[in-house]
């Protein structure tokens, strides 16, 4: 597990590092998790070595995410004061890309 | 009272216990609304306007847990690395096409919709990038002149409902290949979208993590000139 651990945190300190450096907008998360699949393809990490924790991570990681949720809270009023035009434009460009990228992929694939 | 709410493993203990339960609920129920993210942060929303605790005490808790979202994205490339094969095979550079379709889509009908309905420009700048993964999304938001902690929220509940309707809608209009199920998901509904997704299928999750670094990095660059182009002419 602290193996794990240290390969994960060593690929997000990198990834934050070259985020910085370049002055780029991409998250050194990001960055991070490209690094990842490179490691592991070029077999600069063991997959056995990774796994335990990065399933732990990934299985729960909408969980994460509840306390970035909550902090709408702060801002009922003005969501409030504008509120048809936030949910309209939230409900209906969720819709949208969910038909576009899954129609448009769904020929891309069949095709291929 | 003050000193013992104050305490950040109060925070930390609540949300791991509504979470629990939540999650309790939706195996028994398996009903899409019982979103067990959606029902704790409703829960826990409703139990700090009850007692009266603000955000701020909430969230010195709060911030251990989301703290684990950069590791985790970084566990996403596991997936990834393991589906390589299959996603390179079944997409090929295709993905990378849909995505970036599915990101200009996003941003325009976003940022177009608000505008249009009458929302400020902040409102409309903080809600541009709502399809991408918190940081990269509020990233974007300040570069642009919005509100970042409000892109967070509004980036949670888009996550939230591409969870809840997302799979019921890609079946309603026809979506079959798994491949473009997962792109689907993480493209317009990231991090929580991709763990829905991987409900479904390894394969499915491993593609919706490719969305979200594809869909983070497409987001990222072309937010700022769609924003630029929707105020300037």
């Amino acid at each position: 597990m602290i193996k794990g651990f240290t390969i994960i945190f060593v690929l997000l300190f990198i990834g934050d590092a070259i985020s910085n450096l370049l002055n780029i907008p991409i998250p050194g998360n990001v960055i991070g998790m490209v690094l990842m699949t490179i490691v592991l393809k070029y077999k600069i990490i063991k997959l056995k070595d990774v796994k335990p924790v990065s399933d732990v991570l990934v299985k729960n990681l909408a969980f994460f995410f509840i306390p970035p949720g909550v902090g709408v809270i702060v801002y009922f009023n003005l969501i409030k004061s504008e509120f048809v035009p936030i949910v309209a434009a939230w409900v209906f460009s969720t819709l949208l890309v969910f038909a576009f990228v899954g129609k448009i992929q769904d020929r891309l694939s069949k095709r291929a | 009272m003050k000193e013992i709410v104050g305490n950040p493993i109060f925070s930390i203990a609540l949300t791991f216990l509504v979470y629990f339960i939540a999650q309790k609920i939706y195996s028994k129920y398996n009903f899409m609304l019982f979103n067990p993210i959606l029902v704790s942060i409703v829960t826990i929303i409703i139990i700090l306007k009850v007692t009266g605790i603000d955000f701020h005490t909430y969230n010195k808790g709060g911030r251990f847990i989301s703290f684990f979202l950069g590791p985790a994205v970084i566990a996403l490339g596991v997936p990834l690395y393991m589906r390589f094969k299959e996603i390179k095979k079944e997409g090929g550079l295709s993905v990378i096409i849909s995505v970036i379709i599915g990101s200009i889509v996003g941003i325009l009908s976003a940022a177009l919709t608000a505008k249009l309905l009458g929302a400020s420009k902040e409102v409309v700048a903080s809600i541009a990038p709502k399809s991408v993964t918190t940081p990269i999304a509020m990233g974007i938001t300040e570069k642009i002149g919005g509100i970042p902690s409000l892109t967070a929220a509004i980036v949670v509940a888009t996550g939230i409902l591409g969870a809840v309707i997302g799979p019921a809608f890609l079946k309603l209009i026809g979506v079959k290949s798994k491949v473009a199920f997962g792109l689907a998901m993480g493209s317009a509904s990231h991090g929580i979208g991709t763990a829905r997704a991987f409900q479904e299928g390894e394969l499915e999750g491993a593609v919706s993590s490719l969305a979200i670094g594809l869909n983070g990095i497409a987001t990222a660059i072309i937010t700022p000139i769609i924003f630029y182009l929707i105020y300037k002419l």
